[in-house]
């Protein structure tokens, strides 16, 4: 099959649908809202289930039971309505049952506006329900990046039975790029073991997250933390470029990390030698590579639409080897590439340590950007 | 980098989402990287409507430009929101019918098209922006007029199949137009 324009919503859909996708439960929101109708239309064409709740508790909810059946099952929405289904997604990881769940991210926090951000990456990445559960989070950049992804992100939630976040903002959900689809793949014949599907002729399976006795909570805690170091060593998906000479390291995800690319190639054209590590998988993070690169680069940039949540990450792992600046726009500011280019102008001619913090000096510089456009 | 950046601007329902699409399908047929972006602010009939359009011989970063190789602006509001915002030496279309001002710049290149009412001799005013599309394919041939021809014909709504010549006919008076206003000043 050839490539066709695919708006991203629309796309990620129909790739969910193509990875074995056989339940959808939401609850519209902008701008996440394409994404379920066009499950609307498309699920019962094909036979498949699809409800409109009445709320996103609700939808995830639908979706916790429906998981229970070993259906591959999701649900779409973006940062308020997230929130909302945030018990759910808890209980989806205590009950070891998998489900995909996709955010659209806009501007917050509250009901903020829908303009694309990338705010919610402390809730997604670091699990956002309560108690011990390790959320796999993935941030594709393209239509194309996030219809692959799909695949991955439901084999990942049936591999490891876990929750699997897939990130965008409303960017990727509302533009429209060349991409290609997969083939439909095949449903599978048989549910898996663990499945509750009326126990015909054998032991009845039980699910629930409920452990009264602390001594089984903590073992369950004990294994879920294991699976999740299984997860770690294995699932690790990043992509980079120009890092090979590189004495700058842009660190961005999603969009920024998009925009950042475009910054990076004409500032390789005024010489400058910068590459951009983006992590596909924000959960595990890529920190095995970015340790390498902290090691052979002099200074390195986080890029985000957000405070700079994952430049708490970056410095994690980065350990203080190297300076690390920081660059973002909120509330539902896209970045645009001079803005980046200019932070990497700037990097590139200051040989000085960091003196102070980092966000704090980006503060001093957002203030000026954000006074003159008030 | 061969990379043209253009952005489409107007009222809600003038169709300037649609004319940025057939841009990007026309881009896509012809073997180009493409990027189309809306604007999807809480905007209503009669609000400000606009996309970018990117095309390119190279994978695309940023969906989004500060400022853009092209505006084709179809009405006032989007004149005053982009005239100061294309490149030196960009291209700004200016639909004459609906704005009452001449441009301020100076290093641009511009074209004022009485766009709706050439729709309207064509039959139809809801052909403006294919005028548009047309007199910005002369001005800036990243694209040819043919191209975006058999593009539009590939993806145009079932529905609006029947005005499929009209919309020809519009894109061709539009690029008409482009032209000889600027044979004219040159000859």
């Amino acid at each position: 099959m050839s490539k066709q324009l695919l708006k991203g919503n629309e796309a990620f859909a129909e790739a969910a649908i193509r990875a074995g996708c056989e339940g959808f439960f939401g609850y519209p929101i902008t701008p996440s809202t394409e994404f379920l109708e066009y499950m609307a239309k498309r699920m019962p064409e094909l036979g498949r289930a699809f409800v409109q709740a009445e709320s996103e508790v609700a939808a995830i909810n639908m979706v916790y039971g429906a998981a229970c059946t070993g259906k591959r099952v999701m649900t779409a929405s973006s940062s308020p309505g997230i929130s909302l289904m945030m018990e759910g997604i808890s209980y989806l990881a205590g009950t070891e049952v998998p489900a995909v769940i996709v955010n659209v991210m806009r501007g917050g926090p509250g009901l903020g506006n829908i303009a694309p951000a990338q705010g919610d990456y402390y809730q997604m990445v670091k699990g956002g329900g309560h108690g011990d559960y390790f959320p796999i989070v993935l941030a594709p950049a393209s239509v194309q990046e996030a219809i692959n992804i799909m695949g991955v992100a439901f084999d990942l939630a049936d591999k490891y039975r876990a929750v699997v976040h897939m990130i965008v903002d409303g960017n990727m959900g509302q533009m429209m790029e060349p991409a290609e689809l997969p083939p439909m793949r095949e449903l599978p014949k048989k549910p898996p073991n663990w499945a509750v599907t009326g126990a015909k002729g054998r032991k009845p399976n039980f699910l629930s997250s409920i452990y009264i006795d602390p001594v089984e909570q903590e073992v369950t805690n004990l294994r879920l933390l294991k699976r999740w170091l299984e997860i770690e060593k294995n699932e690790v998906r990043f992509a980079e470029s120009g890092l090979e000479d590189a004495e700058i390291a842009v660190v961005g995800f999603g969009t920024s990390g998009r925009v950042a690319s475009s910054a990076i190639r004409t500032a390789r054209e005024e010489g400058i030698k910068v590459g951009l590590l983006r992590p596909i998988t924000l959960a595990p993070f890529p920190e095995k590579r970015l340790e390498e690169i902290s090691k052979q680069v002099r200074r390195i940039l986080v890029v985000e639409m957000n405070s700079g949540m994952m430049l708490d990450d970056v410095n994690r792992v980065v350990q203080g080897r190297v300076p690390v600046e920081f660059y973002g726009r909120m509330g539902g500011i896209t970045p645009l590439p001079d803005e980046i280019l200019d932070e990497i102008r700037r990097v590139a001619t200051n040989r000085m340590p960091v003196n102070g913090d980092a966000r704090q000096q980006w503060i001093t510089r957002l203030e000026k950007i954000v006074g003159g456009q008030a | 980098m061969t990379e043209t950046s253009i952005i489409i601007s107007g009222f809600g329902g003038q169709g300037t989402l649609f004319s940025g699409q057939v841009l990007a399908y026309a881009a896509l047929d012809n073997g180009k990287e493409v990027t189309w972006i809306p604007s999807y602010g809480p905007e209503m009939r009669g609000g400000t409507a606009h996309c970018t359009v990117i095309i390119s011989d190279e994978p695309i970063g940023s969906p989004l430009v500060r400022n853009p190789d092209v505006a084709v602006v179809l009405n006032l509001p989007s004149l005053d929101k982009y005239e100061y915002t294309v490149k030196a030496d960009g291209v700004l279309i200016v639909n004459a019918s609906l704005i009452n001002r001449t441009i301020e710049r100076e290093n641009i290149r511009n074209i004022y098209i009485p766009a709706n009412e050439i729709a309207e001799e064509i039959g139809l005013s809801r052909m403006a922006n294919m005028v548009m599309l047309g007199g910005m394919t002369y001005m800036k041939p990243v694209l040819t007029l043919e191209m975006i021809k058999e593009a539009l014909s590939e993806h145009i709504p079932a529905r609006h199949r029947r005005t499929l010549p009209m919309n020809f006919t519009a894109m061709e008076r539009g690029y008409a137009f482009a032209q000889e206003a600027f044979e004219k000043v040159t000859a």
